[in-house]
């Protein structure tokens, strides 16, 4: 926002009549297609205060916007109001042209004729005309009462908190920590890294994910800029951009770092990494990083490339016999007492990175997924088929150890369905990925089969469909339809019954083992901290971004960003891509060091205030309170920069004391009786 | 028909989640008449009983009031405490002699621009089978 002024106490001019101007847009033949703009704007002209009425091809183009700042001036305007599309997209454009035309910026507002107008009643030519005059009517009502406003700048701390350190948490932090950005990285797991840590190559350059991937994991380790927080999740929220009160849970680790046995004052204590303990402990666990296909003991680290290189006792496996406190010796770097801490940290922004996980297969009981030792997910393939997983790498059929002589690979399994059980969408890189497995086991296993069963082969990026080539070239078989079942027979192999749409006819093939490419989905902690930072979620819960294509890394909470998965399925080149941006985005507010919230807080009427304080229970955000004013009465007080605009209070004062700035209730009733009442002259 | 009596309804919806919700149903041009027209407010939680009284009081046929889902609240609870609000709304209207069914409260979601336009439909069939409120019929009987 360009327009800076002086503060709304110190304007006290004499009220002028209204001069409002209107502005119909065409959106090219988007609005006028579907309604008569030009009855809509004489219309405009028969309503009271209303000086000038103009329509335009495009008013968000600049001559457009032009259009604004010259009737201003010409014609002395006090209220704005463009007939457009919906103010989500382009109040910010118009409230700009009105500050550049000189009048205060919130004293424009939007009649939504195009989302809500012309593009929901394309076919009532008449019922949409009449709708869109209505909405000018009652945008005009408000603009008349609108006022001068003048946003509050917050200061914002230089600091900011990644949740999710994933390939896409891992990214942004280290980039926000280059630019001198102190960064809060906070994982649930005990090891960051995510998803990508567990996939054995990457497509399309066969390159091995942790060889990529391990280094970075180490950077982001020992960057100063970087304060990571392992076994760790959000527990609570409050504040708003610049100053969010971020409470963390970290749970026990029952392991000191060095830092933190040095804190507790022993002497170059603390865990090395070294594994005494987990060779002496007695229980043994599967190791869920690797799907329990390995073992591994109570006081454990996921695997060899961990970061922090520290290990971790799992408390529900731990028996407390102490064998791992006698092995660990002067190093003391165990405490089978410790208990969760919580902590809180105050960053001025946060990028939310949860990921996905995979969808539960074994809904989708036809492919017999867990009924069948031999049907396997694509996660549990990448883990066998990984040189540092449970098997070094020799992929083998769970029934029996055998190396298989073929493979099915099912794309799809859950995802692109819509019989109630699977994922409507596309998980967008099942496909790649499944093209890589189908390579990997016709390098590794001279004369095996690989059968792909796909619908669509999506292989969108860039060099994606030279390896789809390169795969068929290679043998793959490639067969085109829907799996409708997988039966095991007696001799543990897996019959695959599907159609093959492209000859029409039904297939049936028998292979040893079979891989099914699952859907992805959030993470369940993707849900609670949403929630946490309000944030919203598309109908399949992925969260959602500000504007699909003009704001992809950012949501309708300020300060608040999103990177990866946990914004919908992505491969990893696009999710560090997104990853990047999100880190820009959030620094831009830490780095301008302040912002400007829009001033729609609550005020009290102190002399309509009757001191009754219910209203003070009804603020979410605690910025309500109750003070003896000068003439000796209990009344209400805003706390401006705690209070975030929503108007419950002022929604339920009984006594209507409280002005909830640009939507008080004279605006609102004002709009309501122009649509009733009328109000043309 | 020319002449078929058109309802005149008010929404009063949320910024957040039903106002996006209806720009959603927009972006899918998902068709529905257009009698309805809408007021915007920040949350649910800012509408006062007053409003929605002050709407039928000025012969409103039908008035939505909608917001985000429960849990999903942009402002925590607006709605929750909304929804407990708009009970109030119901008893008053036995007074005012209207029917209930001439206001409802929905919950649309940012996402669910589909479900807005069946809201949207099913709020303005009830109110045809309805009929005209007695109160616009009143107000146009003395020339207001």
């Amino acid at each position: 926002m360009v327009y800076s002024g002086k503060k709304a106490s110190e304007s006290n001019e004499a009220p002028v009549e209204p001069r409002i101007g209107v502005f119909i847009c065409h959106c090219g033949t988007n609005i006028a297609g579907s309604l008569d703009v030009i009855a809509v704007k004489e219309y405009a002209l028969t309503l009271p205060h209303v000086v000038v009425s103009e329509n335009y091809a495009y008013m968000c183009s600049t001559p457009g916007q032009n259009m604004i700042h010259d009737a201003i001036e010409k014609d002395h305007l006090t209220g704005i109001v463009v007939a457009a599309c919906t103010p989500r997209l382009h109040e910010p454009t118009f409230r700009t042209a009105t500050a550049n035309g000189g009048l205060n910026p919130f004293r424009f507002e939007m009649a939504n004729i195009r989302d809500q107008g012309s593009w929901v009643h394309m076919h009532d030519w008449d019922g949409g005309t009449e709708k869109a005059k209505d909405a000018v009517r009652i945008a005009v009502a408000k603009a008349t009462m609108l006022e001068d406003l003048y946003p509050m700048a917050v200061p914002v701390e230089h600091r900011a908190m990644v949740i999710g350190a994933g390939v896409a948490g891992i990214q942004t932090s280290m980039d926000l920590a280059k630019a001198g950005i102190e960064t809060y990285l906070i994982e649930k797991e005990p090891t960051i890294g995510g998803r990508m840590s567990q996939l054995d190559k990457t497509f399309p350059t066969l390159d091995c994910s942790q060889c990529i991937l391990s280094p970075k994991m180490a950077e982001a380790g020992r960057m100063p800029g970087i304060k990571l927080y392992t076994l760790a999740e959000v527990e609570a929220v409050e504040g708003y951009i610049g100053a969010f009160d971020v409470t963390i849970r970290r749970h026990a680790r029952g392991v000191l770092t060095p830092d933190e046995a040095a804190a507790r004052g022993i002497v170059g204590g603390g865990c090395t990494g070294c594994g005494d303990c987990s060779q002496v402990c007695p229980v043994v666990r599967p190791n869920s990083w690797e799907f329990g296909m390995a073992p591994r003991k109570a006081i454990y680290i996921q695997h060899a490339q961990v970061v922090p290189l520290i290990y971790t006792i799992d408390f529900d496996a731990c028996v407390k016999c102490g064998l791992c406190e006698t092995a660990c010796g002067t190093k003391k770097a165990i405490d089978l007492n410790m208990e969760d801490e919580l902590f809180t940290i105050k960053v001025g922004t946060v990028i939310l990175a949860t990921g996905y996980e995979t969808f539960p297969i074994e809904e989708k009981s036809e492919w017999g997924y867990k009924l069948y030792d031999n049907v396997i997910s694509s996660l549990e393939f990448e883990r066998l088929i990984c040189a540092s997983g449970p098997t070094i790498g020799h992929l083998i059929r769970p029934s029996d150890g055998e190396t298989p002589k073929s493979v099915g690979f099912v794309l799809c399994a859950g995802s692109r369905d819509n019989t109630g059980i699977g994922k409507p969408y596309c998980s967008r890189f099942c496909c790649m990925y499944s093209l890589k497995h189908a390579h990997q086991v016709i390098e590794k296993i001279p004369g095996c089969r690989a059968y792909i069963f796909y619908m669509d082969i999506r292989s969108f990026g860039k060099a994606y469909e030279e390896f789809y080539y390169r795969i068929q070239e290679e043998g793959a078989k490639f067969i085109r339809g829907r799996v409708a079942q997988i039966q095991e027979l007696p001799n543990k192999n897996l019959l695959v019954v599907a159609e093959d749409t492209l000859l029409g006819m039904p297939v049936e093939i028998e292979v040893d083992l079979v891989v099914l490419a699952a859907a992805v989905q959030p993470t369940a902690e993707t849900e609670v901290v949403r929630r946490l930072f309000g944030v919203s979620c598309s109908a399949d819960k992925w969260l959602l971004e500000a504007h699909p294509k003009l704001d992809p890394c950012g949501t309708t909470t300020a300060g608040v960003y999103l990177a990866g998965v946990c914004q919908g399925p992505k491969d990893i080149p696009d999710t560090v891509a997104q990853a990047e941006g999100a880190a820009s985005a959030a620094s831009i507010p830490i780095h301008s060091g302040q912002v400007e919230l829009e001033p729609y807080y609550a005020q009290c009427v102190e002399k309509l205030c009757a001191g009754c304080g219910m209203c003070v229970g009804q603020c979410p955000y605690s910025a309500l309170s109750m003070i003896v004013a000068d003439d000796g009465r209990t009344v209400m007080t805003v706390t401006a920069a705690k209070c975030k605009g929503c108007g419950t209070c002022g929604g339920f004062c009984p006594g209507g004391a409280i002005r909830m700035q640009h939507f008080t209730s004279p605006q609102i009733l004002a709009q309501i009786d122009a649509f009733f009442l009328g109000g043309e002259q | 028909m020319a002449d078929e009596w058109k309802p005149k309804i008010i929404g009063i919806i949320c910024n957040w989640c039903s106002y996006a919700g209806a720009d959603g149903a927009g972006s899918a041009r998902t068709q529905y008449p257009p009698d309805v027209r809408i007021v915007r407010v920040m949350c649910t939680g800012r509408i006062d009983t007053l409003f929605v009284l002050k709407a039928f009081a000025d012969g409103a046929d039908g008035v939505l009031v909608s917001g985000c889902h429960f849990g999903d609240c942009h402002y925590l609870a607006g709605n929750y405490k909304a929804a407990k609000r708009m009970f109030l709304v119901k008893s008053v209207m036995q007074n005012m002699g209207l029917e209930h069914k001439r206001f409802r409260m929905t919950f649309v979601s940012a996402s669910e621009g589909a479900k807005w336009a069946v809201v949207i439909n099913d709020v303005i069939n009830t109110v045809k089978e309805i009929g005209p409120s007695p109160i616009a019929a009143e107000r146009k009987r003395r020339g207001l």
